[in-house]
């Protein structure tokens, strides 16, 4: 083992495949790409605290309101029968079956807000240059760990499928929610893609120490 | 062995006497075993890594079977009562003729669920031996099989879907049967297994002599 040449706190090291490099903090804009595994490993962008801020905040207003209003209603020989997204989470709510219902509930609901929560919880006192919101490096780390587990996107495709399989037996229509999600599922996607975690955690860290 | 591509100057943080953490990607001494930035727990090598991935592996696969075994959807009208498997149902859609949801519903519930046990086993397998399969194609596969993991549970929101939706008093009513528990639960194991697998290794066994396991 020889002693690394430059101090720990101007590397960089892959996550995925543990290449170190010497740190070079890419412009507004750029990516700082692993050369070996390709891993985008620090993509920085201008006001993006700000902008991450607000699309949460939307993000969880939606899905507040996407849980509550009507989704999808049905109508078949004047029966009809309208639900929410909450409805469908606890379709499996009899017997063993339950268990699936608060894992679905949780999936499509909980912790995609659980995820926005902790977003704005750690990035409010970053981007107004105050110290860290106590705990912000636990709750980043949450929601990080939380990230593959927050599945609206894959509802929504879920429910094309389920609005065509059930088309031939009965009409369908969209309630208001059905459209919040629409949006949700968008806001998600843009949210993830702004966010440089390396940038986040480096301001973490810096508060910390000085 | 040379290091493969075009990029020979690359050396890993074990090689250099550091650990970084997987989470936050801060650069500590070896040895270190939380990192003080985020709280994780740092090993240069998860060498307890691939049991995991093999004992979640298994229950995976365990839980795919009776998955495809048992109902998936009960479907109840006037006249009949009609129990479909995952397969069955898809079959079913074919004879309605939405061929194209049936092949949505065929990929996200038996070509990616298979795809990713094969992918993880090869992966585990891989590491412990000199693949013919290059490290990045390797490492493209571990993304792609992260990725494409959580896509097989649309098959239980559909589920979900239609049955809290087709629930129209003696006309029809569609209820989940109990594949669903168990799908669900070989999905969640699968991601589970793919997130224990330490996709480190993969490039470790380079800078090794052939043959020689990458423990740590």
């Amino acid at each position: 083992m020889n002693a690394p040449a430059i101090p720990l706190d101007e590397m960089i090291v892959c996550p995925h495949c543990d290449a170190a490099y010497r740190l070079e903090r890419p412009g507004a804009g750029e990516r700082a790409v692993c050369q070996r595994c390709g891993t985008a490993l620090i993509t920085p962008r201008r006001k993006a605290g700000v902008q991450i801020i607000a699309v949460s905040l939307a993000v969880g207003i939606l899905i507040i309101a996407a849980t509550v209003f009507p989704f999808l209603s049905i109508n078949a020989a004047g029966t009809s029968n309208s639900v929410s997204i909450l409805d469908a989470a606890l379709a499996f709510s009899d017997g063993p079956l339950i268990a699936l219902s608060l894992t679905t509930a949780a999936l499509i609901i909980f912790v995609p807000l659980a995820r926005v929560l902790l977003a704005i919880y750690v990035l409010v006192p970053i981007v107004m240059d105050r110290p860290p919101a106590r705990g912000a490096a636990q709750a980043f780390r949450l929601s990080e760990a939380l990230r593959p587990w927050s599945m609206a996107e894959i509802f929504a495709i879920g429910c094309a499928v389920a609005l065509i399989k059930i088309s031939d037996l009965a009409d369908v229509t969209f309630g208001p929610a059905f459209w919040m999600f629409a949006a949700l599922v968008v806001l998600v996607v843009v949210q993830d893609n702004f966010l440089c975690r390396w940038s986040v955690w480096k301001s973490l860290d810096n508060t910390q120490t000085s | 062995m040379e290091i493969a591509g075009q990029h020979p100057d690359i050396i890993s943080a074990r090689d250099l006497g550091l650990v970084a953490c997987t989470r936050c990607a801060k650069v500590w001494p070896a040895g270190t075993q939380t990192c003080a930035r985020c709280g994780s727990t740092i090993v240069s090598r998860d060498a307890k890594s691939l049991q995991r991935v093999w004992a979640l592996w298994l229950m995976g696969v365990m839980c795919y079977v009776p998955a495809n075994l048992y109902p998936m959807l009960q479907t109840r009208t006037l006249l009949s009562v009609q129990e479909d498997t995952i397969v069955g149902g898809a079959i079913q859609l074919v004879h309605h003729g939405a061929v194209g949801i049936a092949i949505i519903i065929l990929v996200a519930s038996v070509v990616i669920p298979l795809g990713k046990f094969m992918a993880i086993a090869f992966l585990a397998i891989s590491v412990k031996r000199v693949s013919a399969v290059s490290k990045h194609q390797r490492q493209r596969l571990y993304e792609v099989v992260e990725y494409i993991g959580r896509w097989s549970m649309i098959d239980i929101f559909v589920v979900a879907i239609m049955s809290s939706l087709v629930q129209l008093n003696t006309l029809a009513a569609i209820n989940p049967g109990r594949a669903s528990l168990f799908f669900a639960l070989s999905v969640i194991f699968t991601m589970l297994s793919a997130q224990a697998f330490d996709s480190r290794m993969i490039w470790d066994l380079q800078s090794k002599p052939e043959g020689s396991p990458a423990d740590d």
